[in-house]
């Protein structure tokens, strides 16, 4: 049975449009390494859909269009990314992948990775918080707590909601026994 | 140590001219990863009264990145009479964003977007 929070849509991507998804082996490659490899999948991801932005008449707001569109890709993947790495859990085998649709007025994320039961309830914790809260509130009441604790902040949440106007959801599931997370990201564009 | 790099950023600090530049793309794993860049900062904030940072040729930071300088400028606001300027770029579309949120932190920073 599958719980849902926020903005959740249920896609259609192998049917319905452009998409690309990238799929890894968590434990395939060293930490260090897979951090890297966050980075490079982020930004091959920011690049490629420049592709589908053509430079038109007016070459500056063409430009302009672009370099935001690939701003908005590259931090948003590469936060999904690196959340995913942090938090999963591979002991139960849920493959960790991350989808890229591109509809006619909006980009959609979706990552998927495995989570451990004690990770989960504190994930959804944060996700009723932030349900809860007046989102600009808590991101300046995350940035001051930044300067005494190192702990999980969800400041990359709440920078997609506020910097990039993103709508967010979750979809927790039971796979084998094992804990799968689908997050989305929603940008318009 | 005054410069502190990898293959994807560089970052020097130059008492003399009370500058920190920074370049390329940070996306380091955590605070405990930026921990030499946090130690450079929290440096120049004790040994001298103004600092300009430059980050107009910083093209990318990731959360814990904003966490790193969230927690520099409330140290550099507890500090009394302490000047910090903020160069950023115009062109480089998170800059305008997270350095705002930066000045709503600190708003005596001086903010210049280029």
């Amino acid at each position: 049975m599958s719980e849902q929070y926020g903005y959740f849509n249920e896609i259609d991507a192998e049917s319905c449009c452009e998409h690309m998804c990238l799929s890894f082996k968590p434990s395939s490659v060293p930490i260090k390494q897979r951090w890297r490899n966050n980075g490079l999948s982020a930004d091959f991801l920011g690049d490629y859909l420049t592709t589908f932005f053509p430079k038109g008449n007016d070459q500056a707001d063409a430009d302009k269009k672009q370099a935001l569109i690939r701003d908005a890709a590259t931090y948003i993947a590469n936060e999904l990314l690196e959340n995913a790495m942090k938090y999963c859990d591979d002991s139960g085998n849920v493959p960790n992948s991350i989808d890229l649709t591109l509809l006619p007025d909006q980009l959609i994320f979706t990552e998927i990775n495995g989570i451990s039961e004690a990770q989960k309830v504190k994930f959804q914790i944060f996700i009723e918080e932030l349900q809860n809260s007046d989102p600009d509130e808590l991101f300046m009441k995350r940035l001051e707590a930044s300067a005494v604790s190192e702990s999980a902040s969800g400041l990359g949440y709440l920078t997609m909601i506020n910097d990039y106007h993103a709508k967010l959801g979750w979809q927790f599931d039971i796979v084998n026994n094992a804990h799968k997370v689908t997050t989305q990201v929603m940008i318009k564009i | 140590m005054n410069i502190i790099e990898d293959e994807n950023y560089h970052v020097e600090y130059k008492p003399v001219n009370g500058q920190i530049t920074f370049t390329g793309t940070l996306r380091l794993g955590g605070l405990s990863e930026y921990a030499p860049i946090v130690d450079c900062l929290g440096r120049a904030v004790n040994e001298s009264n103004t600092l300009t940072l430059s980050l107009k040729s910083l093209e990318f930071l990731n959360s814990s990145g904003i966490a790193m300088f969230s927690k520099f400028v409330i140290n550099a606001r507890n500090k009394p009479d302490f000047e910090l300027i903020v160069i950023g770029s115009q062109d480089i579309p998170w800059q305008s964003k997270s350095l705002n949120n930066l000045k709503r932190l600190m708003p005596a920073m001086n903010l210049i977007l280029e």
